[in-house]
This record gives C-alpha cells, sequence and structure tokens, in this order.
C-alpha cells in the first residue's frame, strides 16, 4: 500500500475516533495541531490503526513517533 | 465488543429520562481512564443513570482516610474499588520471604479495614475487584504450591476477598479473575498499553469491566431479570417434535442432543435459584408436552414449568398472556428462541423483553448465554427456589376463585393465616430482596441492601415489619415489607410499603393496616403518615392510601390511630 492510500485511511480513523469531521492530516500533522488527540486518544488511535490494517507497532515505535508521517511509514513497511 | 465500538454505540443511545441516579465513585491503583468512561458508555447502553467520581491515580488509601477527600463530598452510593495485580508486583519483589508468604493477608487486612471506614463514614456499598492471577513464572509449574509466589499469594488474595465480601454485607465482589478466565488474559492485557500507558487493563478489555460494574448496579437498583421463557424446537431439543416425532428429536446421545441437553440442565439450575422458566412454542400443546412426559433424556420436567403455553398465535401475544399470569414487568423477561424471525417480532412487540441473538450453532447456545451474565443478582435466599411452586399454587388458587361468585365467600375458603412482626435476623436477605424486586405494589420505591435492613432493624428511629401469609393451598413466605421513619414522638413516617404481587386481591394490605395500627399505637404513636412518590410501574398503588382511609393533605396522606376502626379481614393470626 502507498503512503498516499495508508495516511487518507489513517484519516478517516483520526475522524471517527476523535470525533472531528475536519480533521485533514498531512505528514508534519502532530498532536499539537489536533484538538482532541491528547494522550488517551492517542491509545485509543493506536488501537484502531493497528486493527483497521491488521498490524502491530512495537512500543519502541509507539514512543517514537513524532508526527502522523512516521506513523504512516511505519504501516506501509510493515504491509511490505 | 471493542472499546472503540462500545464508544460509538453509546452514542446512539440518549440519557435515559427515567430511574434514580446513582452515584459511583471509582478508586483505582492504576490508570482507570479507560475503564471509567466504559462504565459511563455501559451505562447508557444499559439504561442506567449514572453519575461518576474517579479519584486520583492511585490513591485508594488517602481518598479513603481522609475525612475531607473529595470523594466523601461526592457522596457516592456505591464506590468501586479497582486493584489490578500488575501494580502490586513492586511492592510484593521488595519483600523477603517472610514478607512474601504474609503478603496476601496484610493486604487483605488493610483492604478489609480501608473498606470498614469508607463504608461507616459515607453509608455507602462497597464493590471490590479480586486481582488478576498472573504467573510471574519464577517458580514454574511450583509457583501454585510455593507459598511464597506472587501466583501463590495472589490466589490467596482471592480467596480471602471472597470470604471478606460474604462476611460484611456492604461488601461485595466485582469478579475481575472471572472476565479474565473468559477472554484470557493476553486479551485483558496488552504489554504495549502497558509500556507505553501504564495501562494494566487493556482498553478492549475495560469494555468488560464496565459491563460487569453496570450488571452489578443495576441488579442494586432493582432491575433483574425474574423469567426466562424458553422456545421448544431446536431451542430445547434438536428437531420438530411435529415432524420428526418424540423418538426422533435430538436430546442426550442422539446426533448433537448434547448440547440441547446441557441447556436444559442450566435452565433446570436457574430455576432450582429461583428463575421462574415458560414456555412459549408454536406447536400443538398435546405434541409439546410429550418430550417432558416421556422422553428419557429430557432435564425439564412439566413440573420446572410455571406457564406452559404451545398454540398458533403471535409469540408477542403469548409473552403478553405470560406477564399476566405471572404478574411480573416484560423487562425482567427473557425469551429465547433460535428462530431471528420469531425473535423479530417479540423485540419489535416488546422492546422491554430481553431477547439474546443466539447463535446458529446450537453448540454455543450455553457457552453464549453464560457469557451474557443475564441473571445477575445481588442477594439470594434459599426461599427462592420455590418460586416455580408458588406459582403453580397460585394457578390452583385461580380454579377455585372461578367457582366462587362472591369475593369474600373465596376468601374465606382460602384459610389465610397471617403473621406480622418487627424484621428478624433470619429474614434480612429476603426482606432485602422484596425492595429491590417489588416495582409494582409499592409505595415509594425506595431499595435497600441487605446491611440497610439490619440497620433499619437495630435503629433507634426506624421500625420495621414484614408480613408472611399461608392459606390451604401452601405457603407463600414473607410476602410484604413496612418499614417506618419516626417523624416525632407521636408521628410514625411510612417509608416503605411494599407487597408482592401475588397476593393482591387477598385483602392483605388491610390486615397489615390493622395490625400496623395496633402495634404502633402501643409505642405511643397517634397517627401514620404516608406518602405516594409515582414510577412508571407502581400506578396499582396510587389510589393505596384513599382506599385505605388516610386523609391527604398537600402531598402527604394521614392516619389518626384514635379513630380508626379497623377492617374487616379473612385473614388469622397464625
Amino acid at each position: 500500500m502507498k503512503f498516499e492510500d495508508v495516511i487518507s485511511q489513517f484519516n478517516e480513523i483520526f475522524i471517527d475516533v476523535l470525533e472531528d469531521d475536519d480533521i485533514v492530516l498531512s505528514r508534519e500533522t502532530t498532536a499539537a495541531d489536533v484538538e482532541e488527540w491528547d494522550s488517551l486518544n492517542h491509545i485509543q488511535l493506536v488501537v484502531e490503526i493497528e486493527r483497521h490494517f491488521k498490524v502491530k507497532f512495537t512500543s519502541m515505535e509507539i514512543q517514537s513517533f513524532k508526527n502522523v508521517g512516521e506513523m504512516c511509514d511505519a504501516v506501509v513497511t510493515k504491509l511490505q | 465488543m471493542d472499546f472503540n465500538t462500545l464508544r460509538k454505540q453509546a452514542k446512539k443511545y440518549s440519557a435515559t429520562e427515567t430511574g434514580k441516579t446513582v452515584r459511583v465513585a471509582v478508586l483505582a491503583n492504576h490508570a482507570s481512564q479507560f475503564l471509567t468512561k466504559s462504565v459511563q458508555y455501559q451505562a447508557k447502553i444499559n439504561n442506567l443513570n449514572i453519575e461518576l467520581y474517579e479519584a486520583d491515580y492511585n490513591q485508594i488509601q488517602s481518598t479513603i482516610v481522609n475525612p475531607n477527600s473529595e470523594m466523601y463530598a461526592f457522596k457516592p452510593d456505591y464506590v468501586y474499588i479497582s486493584h489490578s495485580a500488575r501494580k502490586l508486583i513492586p511492592r510484593f519483589y521488595g519483600l523477603d520471604a517472610a514478607g512474601k508468604r504474609a503478603f496476601a493477608s496484610e493486604f487483605v487486612s488493610e483492604l478489609g479495614s480501608l473498606v470498614d471506614l469508607l463504608a461507616s463514614r459515607a453509608g455507602c456499598q462497597v464493590i471490590v475487584s479480586n486481582l488478576e492471577e498472573i504467573d510471574d513464572s519464577v517458580f514454574g509449574s511450583l509457583g501454585s504450591t510455593t507459598v511464597s509466589s506472587l501466583l501463590y499469594q495472589l490466589r490467596v488474595i482471592n480467596t480471602q476477598l471472597r470470604t471478606l465480601c460474604m462476611e460484611n454485607r456492604y461488601l461485595h465482589l466485582a469478579d475481575v479473575q472471572s472476565l479474565i478466565l473468559r477472554k484470557g488474559y493476553e486479551q485483558a492485557f496488552s504489554p504495549q498499553q502497558y509500556i507505553t500507558a501504564d495501562l494494566t487493563f487493556s482498553t478492549d478489555f475495560t469494555v468488560l469491566l464496565g459491563e460487569q460494574l453496570v450488571q452489578l448496579l443495576k441488579a442494586f437498583t432493582g432491575d433483574i431479570k425474574k423469567c426466562l421463557i424458553l422456545d421448544l424446537d431446536n431451542t430445547l431439543w434438536g428437531g420438530i417434535i411435529g415432524d420428526d416425532g418424540l423418538e426422533n428429536i435430538q436430546l442426550g446421545d442422539l446426533g448433537i442432543g448434547k448440547a440441547f441437553s446441557d441447556l436444559q440442565k442450566w435452565a433446570k439450575q436457574l430455576k432450582n435459584r429461583g428463575i421462574i422458566l415458560a414456555v412459549c412454542s408454536k406447536n400443538q400443546e398435546m405434541l409439546a408436552k410429550e418430550p417432558f412426559e416421556k422422553h428419557p433424556d429430557m432435564a425439564l420436567s412439566l413440573d420446572d414449568i410455571a406457564v406452559f403455553v404451545a398454540n398458533w398465535s403471535n409469540k408477542a401475544d403469548n409473552i403478553r398472556y405470560i406477564k399476566e399470569v405471572l404478574n411480573i414487568g416484560y423487562d425482567s423477561m427473557v425469551f429465547l428462541d433460535d428462530n431471528p424471525a420469531e425473535r423479530d417480532i417479540v423485540k419489535g412487540e416488546l422492546p422491554e423483553v430481553s431477547v439474546p441473538d443466539l447463535p446458529g450453532d446450537p453448540a454455543e447456545y450455553l457457552p453464549f448465554l453464560m457469557n451474557l451474565n443475564l441473571f445477575e443478582t445481588i442477594s439470594y435466599s434459599e426461599n427462592d427456589s420455590d418460586r416455580t411452586r408458588q406459582y403453580q399454587e397460585e394457578a390452583k388458587r385461580k380454579a377455585l376463585s372461578k367457582s366462587f361468585t362472591d369475593m369474600s365467600g373465596f376468601l374465606d375458603s382460602l384459610d389465610m393465616k397471617g403473621t406480622f412482626e418487627p424484621f428478624s435476623d433470619f429474614d434480612i436477605a429476603r426482606i432485602a430482596q422484596l425492595t429491590q424486586r417489588s416495582n409494582q405494589f409499592n409505595l415509594r420505591t425506595v431499595r435497600y441492601t441487605d446491611s440497610e435492613i439490619a440497620d433499619i432493624r437495630e435503629g433507634e428511629n426506624s421500625i420495621g415489619f414484614s408480613v408472611k401469609l399461608s392459606d390451604k393451598f401452601g405457603d407463600y413466605g414473607l410476602i410484604s415489607v413496612l418499614i417506618g421513619r419516626k417523624q416525632s414522638e407521636e408521628e410514625l413516617f411510612i417509608d416503605t410499603w411494599i407487597m408482592s404481587c401475588r397476593v393482591l386481591e387477598r385483602g392483605v394490605e388491610k390486615y397489615v393496616l390493622n395490625r400496623l395500627v395496633d402495634e404502633v399505637k402501643k409505642l405511643g404513636f397517634k397517627s401514620i403518615v404516608g406518602e405516594y412518590l409515582p414510577t412508571r410501574k407502581n400506578g396499582l398503588v396510587k389510589d393505596h392510601y384513599h382506599n385505605l382511609g388516610f386523609v391527604q393533605k398537600e402531598n402527604l396522606w394521614y392516619l389518626d390511630l384514635n379513630s380508626y376502626q379497623g377492617f374487616d379481614v379473612s385473614i388469622t393470626m397464625a
């Protein structure tokens, strides 16, 4: 799956979990850019992304993600 | 169901407009944000009004010990204390061998005194969770039998917690370990969520924790199931009795008969606990009864079934009939049927009836039903098991009443004997249960737990009477409860007046009032004050005080004891 497909599916998941239809993700988006993206919701986002793509992040990855792009990259790599 | 699905489901439900709000404080030794969210969502889905207070992380002890904590100001009706074993591990590992061997006893005795303090200060019910029985594999297989192992000590904690809950009427157990047995610890715990977010229960597992707590709270508020209505063909046995015949229906060792036999045996255990069983089947009655009478592998007999309905009418109509006979609410009924079309009809016409969507494979019926935990309860008394017999006796009374043209002749012929006595120790569980379960003949719908009933019995300003009734057909047992609160030296307020609907129209309320007046006059009271608080279900008693000659002043009803004449009744003292 290509990065563009992954991030667009990410966008759907973010809208669903954070209950905000206005979210538009880019590679550089971080938690600071999205009001509802707090630490609790972050846990839920990870769960939903894992479920959706049928992948599993390691705790190292979860801790090191700096922005949406890095999360998407991790998914792209896992799906290869 | 996963956490996100629960969240979305809950959004579909609007807040309930009826019912009292229960105030619940959650105290946890672990990060409980997802747990409290799950409780909120589950409450919404299950039609329970709830207000939650979440104590600070890992502050169980200080929250309880500090009399000025926010938790006390919140005035909880229930406090849920949730411990995660994983959070106890560092403390356990820090102990020497002797300390490890005493770990469980110390943990439980510490918790016991905290809970005592909490209950006496807040006057609330306390629900404690038990612990995950984690095996750290330090001792290999020997861990189970090595006193200083983690697993051994956690298991002792769970055993001692059970004892503690059995000994204290205000203390109740939320059996988390049983949920873990159901789901497996790999589902209950996510190493990634634990390491990155310090969650000791996975977000998805909190869905079950929340459900467990909400089911308990619903039982506390009297929202419980009393009756299981069973379809026959392909539900209680495999095949169709009308087509396949007695020899070919699948039961016992025949075909997949074990699945059906197991379900029957389970239903029989429920019946022995006090759940009423009824049959509702599209069948010819004679054919439908044949297996009950003749098949050697039937676990259920006709004696186990309080109401047996087999005909070709609409099942919703038949359930309406069953409700009439049993005189219980639709919301206390569960209907089991393998046929999705029949289930849809009942769901559509009687939305309050619980209609589980049985799996397609009968092998899964029983595991599925056990997981639903439909028959939650917070009290059990031995006489619950007589309930089916009582309903059968009632059928005989109904038959007799048809032979009389006048009511008083019928009542006299019943040869009724009553007792009216102060609360006794033996009856506390049954009294509490009646306050939890009665919805119709219930003037103020105040629910009490065992411990609260014990307090009323001992209180200086409260007085409680229970009423028992028998007649020539059998014993009704304890069927009515009165709780009075002393307003002044001369005035007694009736906090609770409830009666089982099984004894409606027997003149019991008049007998009770006669006796109440006798008893409280002796105590020096001059008047009795009653109140009717309407609910969705207690319309039956809206004119109760009027009919008994009480005089209304504003919202209250007054009875002057000196001018009280007494009613003629057909009940004599036992």
